[in-house]
Formats: structure tokens, sequence, C-alpha cells
């Protein structure tokens, strides 16, 4: 489907039109998760276990079921217990057996916050005391929160069946090591042996939550005859009916969902937690039944990214040539196996062109919620500790930290250190825009320092459904199943408004249920642009080879003879004949007469999504008195292969720059020695605020994408992935010190200036 | 538990509710009025999800309760744009593409609005801690600020 070799003067894509979900958004009638009200709604809440590790005696809930207005009740018990398979969920697996245990506690409570019983009434107020009347048995177990500490012989183990994947001979004793994972090739030991420099460091990252700010919310309404409906905030309605359809035991044709407007996910709205239970109490009331999460319900029960243990050896020579490369890295999975330590390794050293390189993993629970995809989920830890060591290469030889990168940087044909050989990228674009900005040689003043560092994600494509269903009066509606969280409605609208030779505002875009619409994939691995881009092409084409059929027929000339230029059919060449344009409204106004309604569809497995690489600079000012380290000026750059819509794809670089300096400065997940977790609110789990940070300079570099019909390459993760690097190596030009620990927080960076204070003093 | 009987101005509008007297205004927006313009996000005065005004003083309406709001004047997202006309804030929003979600939009406008009737000319330092109050996760903040101050310069009569 490839026409990049076309030279074509682009109408729509690359303009910035006016989003057309925007007024609504604008105006609060947006309608987002929590703001479905259905008569005779009933009004839930979750019941969620106070203890780390706890088993779960017996729960009664007699009480709550004899209290007026309450209409039911759900526990464990309506639940059946599913075989072990793992199937693909975003860029994660997820196992049905696993997933139904989190969204209702079994035998034991793995975590602080895990839910345990569920209620529906007519108030909630009367929900709020049927909770309490449930009374539940816990017997508390030991438990394990750090992951090294998890992996231990004697930690208190979590599932008695987890046997570790992925070593040779299979252990015998079940533990918490859930997988073992390894990349690369060639000879670590010469490599390490050729260089002049080798530099080995250990790191610690906590985990940190997608903090979206709407909490997760659903409706659920089930018949009489096993039929439902749910209305719920996700990235991807279709995986939540495959989803919730297998845990209630349902055929996916009787679950019809709407995916609402959507405040934020980054990943951690690809998952199920309130869904299920909605409808397994709507399927007991024979009423809707409203779930909404409250924040610390968000905090304790969903998804953060993992924290890590990551350990990172790197060897280079005087000359700057990186001669090998190791990471092993221990990444927190929550309760149930699964965290994104397989893209990490895989992502580790992608920016580099290797030789010897190695990236091994370890997948460990732990008594944690369950953790989720967060934006290039995996990629930021390893890659945190992978940049901060080139950057003390780069110190260690005299190079500048630019340069070393450029040296050795994956471009097209680099077998990638997963594998893979690269097709075109653009990694040494954005280093050398990097290099020519002036960010990069401002001058800079005391207690500042300047940080650089890069990033790399995958990007995926996947199964993706568009239909363009032609308007009488020539206006286009355009169906997709990619729900927007962040403006590809406008993106997608524009590609076929090209693809068409109409106005961007012609097409007016509509994310459709799950009954109205083929199975398309979900929101995440920043595929949509890219593969809802894809659907939505082939179906404007699909259009246009309707419509050339139809003017075809109106002038009585064969198809072949009639091309589609600028929004009208036109005859090829004069040998066609001489007939006057059929323009696009002229086509639907008499569309019944030519042959009936004009519908054009894409149901499509997009394939060839490309690699985005990316670029920040970063300056900071420590404050030594009290170790707060300010962001002082933010450069992002990034190959998005082509911005069709650049203020959207700026936002995406923009914000996801800002989420790694709260990544790097301020979020943590604080648990007490009980085992609870001791920040789950907003004040205390502190993302940045806008006066934390400066305005965050974008910078588009485009290296098309030669497998997309625009050379669009997904730009929503790697913006997350340099940050902390960057951060951490503007920390260290400021100040000398090297930090090995997320986040590098006042009371860590003070710290660590005293300490560094101390022998200084003494001298 | 009786309820109490409440007449405000919302909007303009004169408006009575009942509602309960541990329900916060949020609530009372949200579910007795049915205004779902105003978002929560974490019902602790945290994100500002919720800003609306109350005689003129920008407030969460989830530390609020309904019944003070009794004799007083709300103002919220929903009577931000006059009958066709957007608002310069929402406007430059739309133009400036500050938002991506959107679920932090309308308590970002009600309290940028809420800024520059206090301050016609805010610099950006300013606008960046008078919005401190409003947690945007998507934008970095980047475009909203800029799309604030362009508001402001155009509100001013000054050509963008």
């Amino acid at each position: 489907m490839s026409d990049s070799d076309n030279v074509r003067v682009l109408k729509q894509v690359g303009t910035r039109p006016i989003r057309p979900d925007g007024v609504d958004k604008v105006t609060g009638r947006a309608r987002f998760g929590a703001d479905l009200v259905l008569p005779s709604m009933l009004s839930g809440a979750v019941l969620r276990s106070p203890y780390a590790h706890a088993r779960i005696v017996s729960i009664d809930t007699s009480k709550a079921q004899a209290l007026p207005g309450v209409h039911a009740v759900v526990t464990r018990d309506d639940f059946p217990d599913l075989p072990s398979e793992f199937v693909p969920a975003g860029e994660m697996l997820v196992n049905y057996r696993e997933m139904s245990m989190n969204v209702m506690a079994r035998e034991k409570a793995l975590y602080d916050g895990h839910a345990v019983a569920a209620v529906a009434a007519t108030s909630a107020g009367i929900t709020r005391r049927a909770i309490q009347l449930i009374e539940v048995d816990y017997e508390v177990l030991a438990h394990v929160i750090d992951v090294d500490e998890a992996m231990k012989e004697d930690a208190p183990v979590l599932h008695e069946d987890l046997f570790t994947a992925g070593v040779e001979p299979a252990p015998t004793k079940a533990s918490n090591i859930a997988k073992r994972v390894e990349f690369g090739f060639g000879d670590l030991d010469a490599g390490f042996a050729a260089a002049d420099v080798v530099i080995e460091r250990e790191f610690d990252t906590q985990p940190v939550h997608q903090g979206y700010i709407e909490p997760h919310a659903c409706v659920a309404s089930f018949t009489e005859d096993g039929q439902a409906e749910l209305w719920c905030c996700t990235q991807g309605h279709f995986v939540v009916r495959a989803h919730c359809a297998r845990l209630l035991g349902m055929d996916v044709s009787r679950l019809r969902v709407t995916a609402s407007e959507i405040g934020g996910g980054f990943g951690g709205k690809t998952v199920v937690y309130l869904e299920p239970l909605a409808l397994a109490l709507s399927r007991k009331a024979k009423r809707p039944v409203k779930l909404v999460m409250t924040r610390e319900d968000v905090l304790r029960a969903t998804g953060p990214t993992s924290g890590a243990r990551v350990w990172v050896k790197m060897g280079v020579t005087k000359n700057g040539t990186i001669t090998a490369a190791d990471a092993l890295l221990k990444y927190q999975a929550g309760a149930f196996q699964g965290s994104p330590v397989q893209p990490g390794a895989m992502c580790a050293f992608a920016p580099y062109d290797l030789d010897n390189v190695r990236a091994v993993g370890f997948d460990v629970v732990s008594n944690r919620p369950k953790v989720a995809a967060y934006r290039a989920p995996g990629g930021p830890i390893s890659e945190y500790g992978v940049e901060s060591v080139v950057d003390e290469l780069a110190a260690a030889i005299g190079m500048d930290p630019i340069r070393l990168r450029l040296e050795n940087a994956a471009k097209e044909g680099t077998k990638a250190a997963y594998g893979p050989r690269f097709g075109p990228i653009g990694l040494e674009a954005t280093l050398e825009a990097a290099k020519a900005h002036e960010h990069w040689s401002a001058p800079l003043g005391p207690n500042q320092g300047r940080g650089v560092a890069s990033g790399f994600w995958f990007n995926i494509g996947g199964d993706t459904c568009a239909t363009i269903n032609l308007g009488e009066d020539g206006s286009i509606a355009l169906t997709l199943g990619t729900p927007d969280i962040g403006g590809s409605r406008a993106s997608v609208a524009m590609m076929a408004a090209e693809e068409l030779g109409v106005p961007a505002e012609t097409v007016r875009p509509l994310i459709a249920d799950t009954s109205s619409l083929g199975y398309t994939f979900l929101t995440g691995g920043s595929r949509v642009t890219f593969s809802s881009g894809m659907a939505a092409v082939a179906a404007a084409r699909n259009v246009i080879d309707q419509l050339r059929e139809r003017a075809a027929k109106t002038w009585d000339i064969p198809v072949d003879a009639v091309v589609w230029e600028d929004g009208e059919a036109r005859p090829a060449s004069s040998n066609a004949g001489e007939f006057e344009p059929l323009t696009l409204a002229q086509l639907a106004k008499d569309m019944g007469k030519t042959g009936g309604p004009i519908v054009g569809a894409a149901a499509i497995n997009a394939q060839g999504a490309g690699p985005s690489f990316g670029t920040h600079v970063v300056d900071v000012e420590v404050d030594r008195g009290t170790g707060r380290v300010w962001v002082t000026r933010y450069t992002v750059i990034q190959d998005a292969g082509k911005a069709v819509h650049p203020s959207y794809v700026e936002g995406q670089l923009q914000g996801g720059a800002v989420q790694g300096i709260g990544w790097a400065l301020n979020e943590e997940y604080v648990y007490g020695e009980d085992g609870r977790l001791q920040n789950a609110g907003f004040l205390d789990y502190r993302i940045p605020v806008c006066s934390d940070v400066p305005m965050i300079d974008a910078v588009i570099v485009e290296v098309p994408n030669p497998r997309h019909p625009y050379g669009v390459r997904g730009v929503g993760e790697t913006p997350i992935v340099p940050p902390m690097a960057a951060i951490n190596n503007a920390i260290a030009n400021a100040t000398g010190l090297r930090m090995t620990t997320l986040p590098m927080s006042p009371p860590r960076v003070l710290k660590a200036l005293e300490n560094a204070a101390l022998p200084a003093a003494a001298e | 538990m009786a309820k109490t009987h409440v007449t405000t101005t919302i909007n303009g509008d004169e408006v009575e509710f009942l509602c309960e007297n541990d329900q916060t205004l949020l609530d009372v927006l949200r579910d007795e009025l049915h205004m779902n313009g105003t978002k929560e996000g974490c019902a602790t005065g945290d994100c500002g999800a919720c800003s609306v005004t109350v005689d003129g003083r920008l407030v969460c309406s989830c530390l609020m309760l309904g019944v003070e709001v009794d004799g007083k004047s709300v103002a919220t997202i929903e009577g931000m744009a006059e009958g066709s006309e957007l608002h310069p804030l929402q406007r430059k929003f739309l133009e400036h593409a500050a938002l991506q979600c959107g679920i932090c939009t309308p308590g970002f406008l009600v309290a940028a609005k809420s800024l520059l009737e206090r301050n016609a000319d805010p610099s950006e330092t300013q606008i960046r801690y008078w919005l401190a109050g409003n947690l945007c996760r998507c934008t970095g903040y980047d475009k909203i600020v800029r799309a604030v101050m362009d508001a402001a310069a155009e509100m001013r009569g000054e050509a963008a």
C-alpha cells in the first residue's frame, strides 16, 4: 500500500485543524466513564483487602444482603476459576486465570487494595453501609514488597504453583520468580577485554503510576435473556469485551461494549478491574450498575509500572567505540506475573550498534498491585540505567556525550540487540538535531547542569477496522474502533480527508461500539495513528474505487478511464472523453440511482510499524540547601516519521517528557512495614504540577516509515524513555554526583550532596 | 436523614435542589443536577478537575458542601460559553491543542477564567502558580500555559 515514493502535495496531512471532538471537551459536554446515568441504575462499591497478604478464611455477606436497598453482592463465589492461558493485551500478555483472581481475590488477598467483594444498592450511602456489613475472616500471612527480598530462598511465596520459566533445569520448588529472559549475541568477555574503560553500576527504580486524572468507571446493564451492555473508560473496548466475556462465561456477541471518552490511560486502561464486577452485579440485580473508583482505589489497586533493580556494565575504547554491553534487570510484576521485563530487556541497548551485548531479565511477583502497561512499558527502566552509564563512559574518555552516541548509534541495517535488523530509523537524525539545537550550547548558570539521553520504542500495529459511510450530501462519517485519548480522531480523519480530497472538517470521525465495527485491537503501543490511519486510508480508497465506478457508469466509460483528484471524479485523459468532473457531493446525491449507498470498509492487520527514537536535552538547577532539583529548560527531539497533526505530536512529546520528569524527581510508591500503601492520593503521590516545569520545546524530525501510506511512526511512548537518564546526567553535570536511585527527590539529593561533602570537608 | 432544601444560582439560572447535609457540591452538581461537565479526579482537593466558582471565588467543589451554596452564585464549565460564542479561553484551548484527553480541561478553563478576572496580563510564572492546583497528566502544561497567555492577550485587545 506504500506510495511514499510519490511526491504528493499534501493538503490535510501536516496541518493543524481544530479537533472534531474539541468543542465537546471545552464545554463539559463530553461524556467520560463516570458521566453515564441510566434509569433504575444502582450504585456499586468494592470492598478491598486491608492486608498485603492474607488467607481469606470466610466471607459472610448475609448482613449486607439483608440491608434494605441492597440488590446484589458478589464475591469469589461468583467467578469461576479459569484455566491458565496467556493471551496478548497491548504489549503485554495476560493470563485469564490470574486476571480473574486479580479482579476478585480467591483463597488469598495478595496486596493492599485487592478486591474481596462488591455491592450494588439503590444509593451510594446504602452501598457504603453494606460494604461495612460484609464480614471477612482473614488469616494474615507474611508479605514481601521488595524485589530482591522476594527473590530470596526463604521469601514468603505468593503462589504455590509458580515455577520459574526459562531456566534449565526447571525448578521443582515454587518461588516468586516467574520467568527469566535473555537477549543478545557476541562475546562479552572479548568485548570487555577490548575496552579501555569499563563502567558498572546498579540502579534502583520505584513503581510509578500512570496517573490518569480520570479514575476507572463503568456502567453495566444485564438483561434477563443474558445479554449485556457495558459503558466504560478504556483504551480498548474490544479487548474489554474479550476479557469480560471470558471472565463471566458469555459469548462476545452478547456483550456490547461502548468506550466512553477516556480521561487518560497511558497503558493503565488496557486491562479490566471494575468491569467484570459491575457485570456480575448487574447480572444478579438485573438493573444497571455503576462502579467508580476513588483515587485511593486507583493507586492501591490498579497497575503502576514496575519498580526494578537494574545492573548495567558497558565498555568503551578511548576513541569511542562501545565494545560490550551487559545488563541484569529484576522487575517487580506485582501480585501476578507479567512485568514488562521482556520489552525492558529488548529495549535496553536498542539505540546502539553493538557486537557484544546481553540483557537478562527476571519477572518477580511480590505483594503489590499487579503492574499494568505504562507508556513504553519496561523501556524507561532499563534505558535509564543504560543511558546513565553511557553518559559516564563519555565523561571517562573525555568525549561529548552526543558524539559518543553518534559514534555507536543504531541506523538502517543495524542488527538490534534484541534480534531484527532496523529499517530506516531516525536516531542519528535526532542526535544531529540535538547537537545543532541552540539549547545544547547555551550558557549555564551556577548550580546548573545539562544532560542528554536517547530512547527507543518498538511501536506496534495489529488488528484494525474502519468504515466510511458517504452521506447523501457528500459529507463523510468515519467509524473507528480505537478509543481516542489524545487527538487521534483528528489525525485519522485528516488522512481519510487527504485521500478523498476533501477538507478535514468534512470527515466526522466516531469511535463505534463493539457491535458496530469489526474487532479492533486497543489504543496502545503507539499504534492508533499508524494502524487506524492505515485502515482509514484503505477504507477511503475503497470509497474512491466505488465513486470512480459510479462516475464511469454515469459517463458510460470504463472505470479505468476515471481518476479521483481533488475530491472529484475526472476523466483520466482527453482520450476518455470530455466530461465535466463529478464532485463528491454530486456523486453522493445520485448514489441511489447509480447503485445504492456507498460504504467503504477496511479490516486489516496493520504491519510494518516503524520504531521511534528520541533524544532529550535538559537543564537542571540543584538547590544545594534543600536538594530540590528544578528543571529549567527542556528540549525533546523525536522522529515522528510523518507528523499528521503536528500539534498533537508535540503534545505527546511534551506530555511524555513531563511524566518522565515526575518519574525522575517526585513519584514513588511508599509502603509501610505492614505492607500497606502510605501515599494513595495526589497530595503524597505527587505528579508534576504546572509550576514545577518550564515550557517543553518539542522538535519533530521526520524520517518516513516506508510501510505507512503517509510515513507515520507511533510517537506516544518513546518520549517517556529518555527523561530519567537525561535528568540524572544533568544533575551529575551540575554537582559531580552520580545518582543511582529514582526518584531523585529532595531528601535523596540532599543526602547525596551531604555525603559528597563529608570527605571533601575532611581533606 | 432529612434532606435540605437549597436555593442557589447556577450559571445565571435560579436552581433549587434537595441534598443530604454531607453531600459535596461536586456530588450535587453531578448526581442531583446531572451537570456532568465538572469532573471528579480525586475528591480530596488535589487535582482541580472539579473547579467551579462560588460568588466569584475559585473552589474545588469536592471540598465544599452542597448546602453551603444556598443563596450564592455558582459558575461551572457549562456556563462558560455565551450562546454560540465560545469564551476566548475555550477557543484558544482548541487552537493551541491545549487538551489531549480533556478530563482536566473544564477545571483548567474555570481556573484560568478566574485568574484572568483578577489579572488581565499575567506572566507565565503567575499562570503556572495559579494553575498549580489543576493537574494535567497529558500535556505537560506547555500548550495550556500558551493558550491562557494568548487568550489573555486577545481579551486585552492585543493582536495575537
